[in-house]
């Protein structure tokens, strides 16, 4: 029977199936600071051991300092940010886990430093206790995020229940403009399913933008996949997956990698595979988007404005529309290039590679940052991608534009370090959730592309991308 | 795991959709180590006036007059009452901990975001889909709630409703079954599972 890739890599994970829930085994589980110490508390407390030490990898990266921190876990002033750090790294040394240290250069965000360590390979079931886990799915990976009890399942058996999710096409055609990225896609697809469109399916992303698309690209894409609701979202390999894996530290060598390989081009769905949704996007009616709104799914192009909640027939919805633009402070019927900002963020697993910042530098270059925007960040995925920025000059185009230029980390998306918005703060940020308060207290959060970023930098309020 | 079978009590009306984990627990929280705790901060910035940290005395903070929970009502209240795709966003468990720790068992919405749904199960909490249309009919009711897993039914003073549960989660959640001494039971069938999967794929 003709099966799609989700099916096939469900299958090829299946330990065993009870009443309708199949127990899968995980290859991969990756480990940051947040959501672990109560999973290995746990352990030790029913007297567990850890299945397979080598199936775990951790980093810390949502508490880390992204200013100046020479002098390691010590240089975070938050004590609690602190035990948490110090905690993994505890955790990791008594339980035998290959973790990538706050100081190392190949520290970094947990979705970064997978793919880019080969820690990631397409066929692999990965979780995570964070839900931009879908990120790995652009590999050929089945990848999502699970909670604090599901890592401490992983790491006590090796396994995870699951019930089977329901398959998902989107099929993107045509070329995109040159401003548009793998950002816009995202949030447009979300703008039109919804932040639920994808709850209970397994997304599959495919069609002639998608095969143009970088390995970066289609990781923006696939991480953005949850806040369509998504379990995961995926691609399937093709060369420029194999390319990409080719060499990376994890990755298998020599007749391993030939082994590899050959299982690797049979990662994609079957032709005449069923699947229970289907939707086809037109790639060329896609303009650089931005959100408006306290979801995701509130998001227009940037030439767009505000709606009018007395337009809106369904009272919930309308409802919904009130509540955002009071507390976001926008009226109704608002030109979002008329919507100056305060702050500029440029990073987060969803755009935070060395593709991202190339595009914001080219926004950028011999320009400076308007005089209305306080700070503008410009904080990079791993120490390996500020180490490639560097050595190709990126890092000065920034500086003399008027960007700082951080230290590694999750930093200003979720606000967990020293990196936030005031309250009554504006932000042109290229995060993945503008929810009430997610990049602190009371400030207000637009998420857009690199590029749409760095314009918006330079004008002061936010603009496409000036060519 | 706490178990669950059945709970009577009034339901807290909480009208607004998408209500994101951010939401529930914000993430200055979550730099706890410890599971317990979060109740007083669920909600945090929704229930009170001032920014909250980890380590304040709540009980000296300012509270929202407005915001649903710090109705005395609805002090009691072990059920939630919401609207569609409750949970979203972030995976994490704080959200259920501080709603658990806080004394909600149960919580009614006509969606969940799939990782919340999920993570309510391993922690005692009944989440229960029910259609939009009784979710309405909920909100316009102010009395009794009466809700039991085995019969999967929700019953007020003049009706009742059925809902949907997984027979696998019913079974764990009715028991309080502990999930990793479940699964450790097929511990050699994971073992021959290995064995096979490790000569498939050497490279993993």
């Amino acid at each position: 029977m003709p099966q799609t890739l989700y099916d096939k890599l469900m299958s090829a994970h299946k330990v065993l199936e009870q009443d309708g829930s199949t127990l899968i085994y995980i290859d991969r589980q990756l480990i940051h600071e947040v959501t672990s110490p109560q999973a290995f508390e746990g352990l030790i407390l029913a007297g567990r051991k850890i299945w397979r030490n080598k199936a775990n990898l951790a980093v810390p990266d949502h508490n880390v300092p992204t200013t100046e921190r020479s002098s390691g876990v010590s240089s975070i002033t938050d004590p609690i940010s602190r035990l948490q750090v110090e905690t993994l790294d505890k955790n990791c040394e008594s339980f035998d886990i290959n973790e990538i240290q706050m100081n190392d250069i190949r520290q970094g965000i947990v979705h970064v430093i997978g793919p880019e360590q080969g820690a990631t390979l397409p066929g692999m079931s990965i979780v995570c206790g964070d839900s931009h886990t879908t990120t790995h799915g652009a590999l050929g990976a089945l990848a999502f995020g699970i909670g604090t009890s599901e890592v401490e399942h992983v790491l006590a058996t090796g396994c995870l229940w699951q019930n089977k999710a329901k398959n998902m096409k989107i099929e993107i055609n045509g070329n995109l403009g040159v401003d548009v990225t793998a950002k816009d896609i995202a949030l447009y697809v979300i703008g039109q399913i919804g932040t639920a469109g994808g709850t209970g399916f397994a997304i599959e992303f495919c069609g002639s933008t998608i095969r143009d698309m970088t390995i970066e690209g289609r990781m923006t894409l696939c991480n953005m996949s949850i806040e369509a609701g998504a379990k995961v979202g995926l691609v399937a390999v093709d060369d420029k997956t194999i390319n990409y894996v080719e060499g990376r530290p994890f990755a298998p060598k020599g007749e391993n990698w030939q082994s590899a390989l050959k299982y690797w081009q049979t990662l994609h769905s079957d032709r005449e595979s069923h699947f229970d949704e289907s939707i086809l996007i037109d790639a060329t009616l896609i303009s650089p988007q931005v959100t408006w709104g306290t979801s995701p799914e509130m998001v227009v192009d940037i030439n767009g404005s505000t709606p009018d909640p007395k337009l809106e027939k369904d009272a919930i919805k309308a409802d919904s529309i009130r509540t955002a633009l009071e507390y976001i402070h926008l009226k109704p019927n608002t030109a979002m290039s008329s919507v100056t900002i305060d702050k500029v963020f440029i990073g987060s697993c969803t755009n935070s590679r060395i593709e991202d910042l190339r595009i914001a530098a080219s926004v950028v270059k011999g320009k400076k940052i308007a005089n209305n925007i306080k700070l503008a960040l410009v904080v990079p995925g791993s120490g390996l991608v500020k180490k490639q920025a560097e050595e190709e000059g990126l890092d000065q185009i920034f500086k003399d534009a008027g960007f700082e230029w951080r230290e590694p980390g999750c930093s200003m998306c979720l606000a967990m370090n020293a990196d936030k918005l005031e309250a009554g703060e504006r932000c042109a940020s290229t995060s993945n959730r503008n929810f009430e308060g997610r990049q602190g207290q009371g400030s207000f959060t637009h998420l857009v592309s690199p590029a749409i970023a760095a314009a918006s930098a330079i004008a002061g309020h936010f603009s496409g991308v000036i060519l | 795991m706490k178990k669950f079978t059945s709970i009577s009590s009034i339901a807290m009306p909480l009208d607004r959709a998408n209500i994101d984990t951010d939401a529930i627990i914000p993430k200055q929280f979550l730099k706890s180590i410890k599971r317990s705790g979060f109740g007083p901060n669920l909600f945090d910035e929704w229930r009170y006036l001032d920014h909250g940290e980890p380590g304040m005395d709540n009980s000296n903070r300012p509270i929202n007059p407005d915001f649903v929970l710090n109705n005395s009502i609805y002090s009691k209240a072990q059920i939630l009452l919401t609207r569609r795709n409750f949970g979203c966003g972030s995976s994490r468990e704080h959200a259920p901990w501080a709603l658990e720790d806080y004394g909600f068992r149960a919580i009614i919405a006509p969606s969940f975001a799939d990782i919340f749904y999920n993570n309510c199960f391993k922690n005692g909490i009944l989440p229960i889909e029910l259609s939009s249309e009784i979710v309405d009919n909920l909100f316009s009711y102010s009395g009794q709630i009466t809700i039991n897993l085995k019969e999967q039914t929700v019953k007020t003073d003049d009706n009742s409703f059925e809902f949907e549960v997984d027979p696998e989660r019913k079974r764990r959640l009715i028991n309080g079954l502990d999930d990793i001494g479940l699964t450790l039971q097929n511990e050699n069938q994971i073992r021959l599972f290995e064995a096979e999967y490790f000569v498939k794929y050497p490279w993993l």
